[in-house]
C-alpha cells in the first residue's frame, strides 16, 4: 500500500508529468510535487509523485555506506 | 534501476553488518512499523545479517491488515446495493469479511474493480454517471492525500456519482496506542519511509521525549534498512533515543506540505477502528462536512450483520507485534496465500505473507 518508486520525469504538462522507468513510461500527477523539474526522479505512489528525490542527499548517503565499508574492510 | 539498485550492494550491506555487530552490546528489541519493511527484511536476509542481540518485531503498518471485520462487512455490503461499483485496491478483494468477501460478492454478480489509482476510480464514475461508484479508502498518510485528490477532483469537474469509503488511518497515533498498552517492550521503531514523506520527522518526536523509544526513518532497500538499524543501535547503546531521518534522499524533517494541505482541506481527524487494537482515539481521517457528499458513511445505508472474527487467526497479535505468524496454528497448516484465513496473510505487506513467502532460515536471529 504505501509503496513508491523512483521513477524519473521526461516531460510535464499543468499538474501531470509523462514518467520512466526501466523503458517503461507512465503519466502520473505532480499536484503534490508541483516543484519537481524535467530529468527529477520522484517517488511515484498509486499514480501520483509524493516527492522529490534529493539527488544530493541520495549521494551522501552512498558516501557514508562506502565509508562505513572500506573502515570495516580494515579489521 | 537509479536509485534502487545501489542500495543493494552486498559487499556495502557486509561492511554495515559488521559496524552494527561491533556497536551492539545490549538485547533489543525494534519494531519494523511499517508491513514493506518486513517484506525487505524477510526478502534480503536481514535478520541474518543483524547480530543475535537485535531482535526484530513486524508492526501494523499494513492497511488492508488493519482494516477492521466491521468495516470490510460494511464495504461488503455496500457492493451488494443496487447501481453500485465498488472500485479498490486490490489487495482487499481477498480479505475474508465476516461472512463473505469482496471476491465472493464479484462472483455473484456484485461489480467490484480493482483500480491502481484513484484516478482510475475518478474515471470509472465518468464514464459510469447512472451508477454511484465508491472507492474503498484505506491507507495511511501515503495514501490519504491521493484520496483527498480524488475527492476534489470529482468536485471541481461536478462528478455527482462518486463517493469514498473513507477507512483510512494516521499513524503515530497507533504506535502511542502499542506503547501505551506495554504488550510488547520495544528500545526501538523503525519508521514508515513513505508516510513519513508525507508526514515528515516532527510527528514522532513524542515516542523518544515520553517514552524513550528510538526513532529513525527508513527506505525500503536494504541497505536503507541496516542503516536505520545501525542509527537505532547508536541511539540506544548511548541511552539518547531522538528522532532521526535514514532515507534523507526521500524524507524532509517537513514533509511534503503540499500534500498535506490537500489531506487537511478533505480530512478532519476522528477515531478509528484497528482489527486487533480496536478503537484509537485521533487515529482515523473522516471527511470534513463541506465534502460530505462525497461520503459513503453518509450517502448510503447498510446494517451488515454483527462482525464475526475467523476462528483460530492470530492476525490482531501479529498487528501488535505480540506474535509471530509462526506462533499461529494456522499458519501454513490451513491458512495459506491461496486459501487465506485472516488479511495478514492475503496482503502484500502482511507479515503472515511474507513468512510465508520468504520463510524463516534456521540461524534466525530472533527465534
Amino acid at each position: 500500500m504505501c509503496l513508491a518508486i523512483p521513477v524519473r520525469i521526461v516531460s510535464i504538462d499543468g499538474n501531470e508529468a509523462e514518467t520512466e522507468i526501466a523503458g517503461v513510461s507512465r503519466r502520473v500527477s505532480i499536484a503534490f510535487t508541483p516543484e519537481a523539474k524535467v530529468g527529477d526522479y520522484v517517488l511515484l505512489h498509486t499514480g501520483y509523485a509524493i516527492g522529490v528525490i534529493d539527488e544530493a542527499e541520495a549521494e551522501e548517503t552512498l558516501k557514508l555506506l562506502e565509508e562505513i565499508a572500506s573502515l570495516s574492510e580494515v579489521h | 534501476m537509479k536509485y534502487i539498485d545501489e542500495y543493494q550492494d552486498n559487499k556495502l550491506a557486509k561492511g554495515l553488518a559488521y559496524k552494527i555487530a561491533q556497536r551492539s552490546t545490549k538485547t533489543i528489541r525494534l519494531m519494523e512499523f511499517c508491513g514493506g519493511h518486513t517484506h525487505a527484511i524477510l526478502r534480503y536476509g536481514i535478520r541474518q545479517l543483524v547480530p543475535r542481540t537485535v531482535e526484530m518485531r513486524s508492526g501494523p503498518g499494513c492497511p488492508v491488515c488493519v482494516t477492521a471485520t466491521a468495516d470490510l462487512d460494511k464495504a461488503i455490503a455496500l457492493a451488494h446495493l443496487p447501481d453500485v461499483i465498488i472500485t479498490t485496491f486490490g489487495d482487499m478483494i481477498r480479505v475474508p469479511g465476516s461472512y463473505s468477501s469482496l471476491q465472493q460478492s464479484k462472483a455473484e454478480g456484485a461489480d467490484i474493480r480493482i483500480v491502481y489509482s484513484t484516478i482510475d476510480a475518478v474515471e470509472i464514475a465518468k464514464t459510469n454517471p447512472r451508477k454511484s461508484v465508491i472507492f474503498i479508502g484505506i491507507g495511511f498518510e501515503t495514501t490519504a492525500p491521493t484520496i483527498a485528490a480524488s475527492i476534489l477532483k470529482a468536485q471541481q469537474e461536478k462528478i455527482e456519482n462518486f463517493f469514498i469509503l473513507s477507512l483510512n488511518k494516521v499513524t503515530p497515533p497507533v504506535m502511542r496506542a502499542l506503547l501505551d498498552s506495554g504488550e510488547v517492550k520495544l528500545d526501538g521503531i523503525v519508521c514508515p519511509g513513505h508516510v513519513s514523506v508525507i508526514i515528515g520527522s516532527h510527528p514522532y518526536e513524542f515516542i523518544p521525549r515520553d517514552y524513550g523509544v528510538a526513532c529513525v526513518i527508513s527506505g525500503f532497500e536494504p541497505l536503507d534498512i541496516l542503516l536505520c538499524i545501525d542509527k537505532l543501535v547508536e541511539q540506544i547503546e548511548k541511552g539518547e533515543p531522538k528522532v532521526e531521518i535514514a532515507y534523507p534522499r526521500g524524507v524532509k524533517p517537513e514533509g511534503n506540505r503540499k500534500a498535506r494541505q490537500l489531506m487537511d482541506d478533505v480530512f478532519e481527524i476522528g477515531q478509528a477502528n484497528w482489527r486487533g487494537i480496536g478503537i484509537v482515539p485521533q487515529s482515523g481521517l473522516n471527511i470534513k462536512g463541506k465534502y460530505e457528499r462525497f461520503d459513503a458513511d453518509k450517502a448510503f445505508s447498510v446494517s451488515p450483520k454483527p462482525p464475526r472474527e475467523p476462528k483460530g487467526c492470530r492476525c490482531g497479535d501479529v498487528i501488535r507485534g505480540a506474535a509471530t505468524p509462526l506462533e499461529c496454528k494456522l499458519f501454513k497448516k490451513v491458512c495459506t496465500p491461496e486459501r487465506p484465513v485472516g488479511p495478514c496473510m492475503v496482503s502484500s505487506e502482511g507479515a503472515c505473507a511474507a513468512y510465508y513467502q520468504y520463510g524463516i532460515p534456521e540461524n534466525s536471529q530472533s527465534f
